[in-house]
């Protein structure tokens, strides 16, 4: 057995990789006190209750626009879709299912390949609570499910506010191809917490995009397992982490069939006093699991001081029969040459750092497919900025005194 | 002297870079003056300080410039920020162009040339401009689409600076060891680029080379010869000549004080 970690720091008992309790009953998961490998970064005191799973007293309202023959229902907390493919890994996620008091589905047929997007829009309807107020708490749980050999793209948005802890279940079905885009555009006063488990059939492909703009704290788990061989899964993820911003993106990938595919790409860029980005990349290949083919990248932009950004990825590897497992994690300033070459060329500073993160974050965003969302990210991401585009930025003189000196 | 066509003037360039043991005196008082259609080669050995002086020239923050002016056309370009420079009309294409990830060449060029221009150039004309200079530095279109410096060959980057100078039309244009690293076709090539930008007469080269070799493509008018921080000699092409023959022994054997006849600046 060869285990990697990434940290330096001595393998777990069990492996690098924590194994957590897996129930739908919230009891069964301990409360947390701050120092589990899962909680260490997580500042408790900001969940607003959420560990104790109170009484919802918030909305975040569910609108769903999807193209003809999809099918949008309201599940009952009975309904055996519910946790066909998921189940909760904390006390966060147990809550969830059992408080959401049901479902949204959203059902592709086998084989359809609707054109346009599927938008799932969560809008946060509780204003930032004021101290002692109620909190705007809501759960929810999604349902997504792709059939065999559908083709489909999903948009998750949310925006406004909430404290929200909600669950996503993606089920996509034997050699279907699924994108999916979940946005977190939230007010400054959201806190979000979610389990996003993507359970990919035999030759089915998930392309995921994970961005996560706004919001007090955001807490999101995303989950791979493959129901078998062939299945590819690509994690994309991009953050951007403003003053006094909690972003945590926690990642396992569970290869367990033979001949799977995983990448994951994590880009996020931090400003601002008390801006924590938090990324574990946890991959687990099991002994069957021949064959796989896994790398994991978190790149972190760093640009000011008082930022902070964790990240580590953990691989445990059980099998020798690898076609490749590899991961690679960096976090770094500006570089100070790349403005120098830009201004050299006449670019005004605040333009050229504009260029530079719209640069980093490319790689990553130029993927989504969805034009008009790919603008609203960017759009986004200069406004986080305070620069506006190129074309409407006069070519001012710059300051004097800042020459050669 | 009368600064009516884009002169710019070096007098007594005194420059230190920050050091582990404290500042250390890179130029020791150059002067300099390149005139709008001039060419002039500033050649001297590794360490003369000819990187240093084409970066001071750029306003690289790294040099902290403790004496003397530059001045273009008779404005103070010490009191101008890096991009302001570029903007007043002085291009440096550098020896070692840096990666910028995920910022197509062809984005940073139309940024770039918004910025130099003062408006953005109309579409239709760019897309042209931009097409016809990449044929003439034998470019293939797809470049413009990688990102800048990302993957580039020694010879791409360095077709990709005279690219930029050709479209930005600098007034200055400081071109630090665009020859090195190349073989010989592209040298040929980055060569005939500069020649270009050089018969239309409307840019001063400051073409700072540690070998002759370039010179046998571009001739240049003036030629100087840079040691330990000063310019110790100067002339017209045939001091190249000279220095092909001779390298740079004369100028550096028993140190930089040991300036020949004929040098140029004293401090």
């Amino acid at each position: 057995m060869v285990v990697i970690d990434a940290t330096g720091r001595p393998p777990l008992a069990s492996g690098a990789v924590p194994r957590p309790v897996r129930s739908r009953n919230p009891l069964d998961h301990d409360v947390p006190t701050g120092r589990e490998e899962a909680w260490r970064f997580t500042p408790l005191r900001r969940l607003r209750g959420l560990l104790t799973g109170p009484d919802a007293d918030g909305k975040v309202s569910v609108t769903v626009s999807a193209p003809a023959g999809i099918a949008v229902e309201q599940l009952d907390a009975a309904d055996p879709r519910i946790g066909r493919s998921f189940t909760p890994a904390d006390r966060v996620a147990a809550f969830a299912m059992a408080r959401a008091g049901g479902a949204t589905a959203v059902t592709i047929p086998a084989e359809a390949a609707p054109a346009e997007p599927v938008i799932v829009h969560l809008h946060g309807e509780s204003p930032r609570p004021a101290a002692g107020a109620a909190a705007g708490v809501a759960y929810g749980h999604l349902l997504i499910e792709i059939g065999p050999f559908a083709s489909a793209t999903v948009v998750l948005d949310h925006t406004g506010s909430a404290t929200y802890a909600g669950n996503v279940e993606v089920y996509v079905g034997h050699g279907a191809s699924l994108t999916f885009v979940s946005l977190q555009d939230w007010d400054a006063g959201a806190v979000h917490l979610g389990a996003h488990a993507y359970s990919i059939g035999r030759d089915a492909k998930l392309r995921s995009f994970t961005v996560t703009l706004g919001g007090d704290l955001v807490r999101l788990n995303p989950t791979v397992d493959y129901r078998g061989p062939g299945g590819d899964a690509e994690l994309n993820g991009v953050f951007f982490t403003d003053a006094g911003q909690h972003q945590e993106h926690r990642l396992l990938v569970t290869h367990t069939p033979r001949s799977c595919r995983s990448r994951v790409t994590y880009k996020g860029a931090l400003r601002g006093d008390a801006a924590h980005s938090v990324w574990i990349g946890d991959v687990v290949i099991n002994a069957d699991a021949v064959d796989t083919d896994t790398y994991e990248l978190n790149r972190n932009l760093v640009l000011t001081d008082g930022a902070r950004a964790d990240s580590v990825p953990n691989l445990e590897i059980l099998t020798g029969e690898v076609v490749g497992a590899g991961h690679a994690s960096a976090t770094g300033r500006f570089d100070d040459e790349a403005l120098f070459y830009l201004q050299s060329r006449g670019i005004p500073p605040a333009e050229a750092r504009r260029l530079v993160v719209h640069g980093f974050f490319a790689e990553v965003i130029d993927r989504i497919e969805v034009a008009d969302l790919r603008d609203r990210i960017m759009a986004s991401v200069a406004a986080r900025l305070g620069e506006t585009p190129a074309e409407d930025e006069p070519a001012t003189p710059a300051a004097a005194g800042q020459a050669g000196a | 002297m009368t600064a009516a066509v884009s002169t710019l003037e070096i007098r007594n360039l005194h420059v230190s870079v920050e050091t582990e043991e404290g500042p250390r005196e890179i130029l020791r008082g150059v002067d300099l003056t390149v005139r709008k259609g001039e060419t002039h080669a500033i050649m001297g050995p590794n360490g003369s300080g000819k990187s240093t002086l084409s970066y001071s020239i750029a306003g690289h923050p790294k040099y902290t410039v403790t004496d003397g002016s530059i001045t273009l056309d008779g404005e103070d370009v010490l009191a101008m920020g890096v991009d302001a420079r570029a903007r007043a009309g002085i291009f440096l294409a550098m020896q070692y162009p840096v990666e910028i990830p995920g910022v197509s060449v062809s984005n940073f060029l139309r940024s770039s040339a918004t910025a130099v221009r003062g408006e953005a150039p109309k579409l239709r004309t760019w897309v042209k401009e931009v097409k016809t200079s990449m044929e003439a530095l034998e470019m293939d279109p797809s470049f413009a689409e990688r990102g800048v410096n990302e993957g580039f060959s020694g010879g791409e980057k360095k077709r990709h600076e005279i690219l930029q100078m050709a479209l930005l039309k600098p007034k200055i244009a400081v071109l630090d060891e665009t020859d090195s690293g190349l073989d010989v076709d592209a040298l040929r090539i980055v060569s005939g680029g500069i020649e270009a930008v050089r018969a239309q007469g409307e840019t001063g080269i400051l073409l700072i080379t540690h070998y002759t070799r370039i010179l046998r493509y571009i001739k240049p008018e003036f030629v100087h010869v840079m040691a330990a921080g000063r310019i110790v000699d100067e002339g017209g092409p045939e001091l190249a000549a000279v220095l092909e023959e001779s390298g740079y022994d004369r100028y550096v054997k028993g140190g930089g004080a040991a300036a020949p006849a004929g040098a140029g600046a004293v401090s």
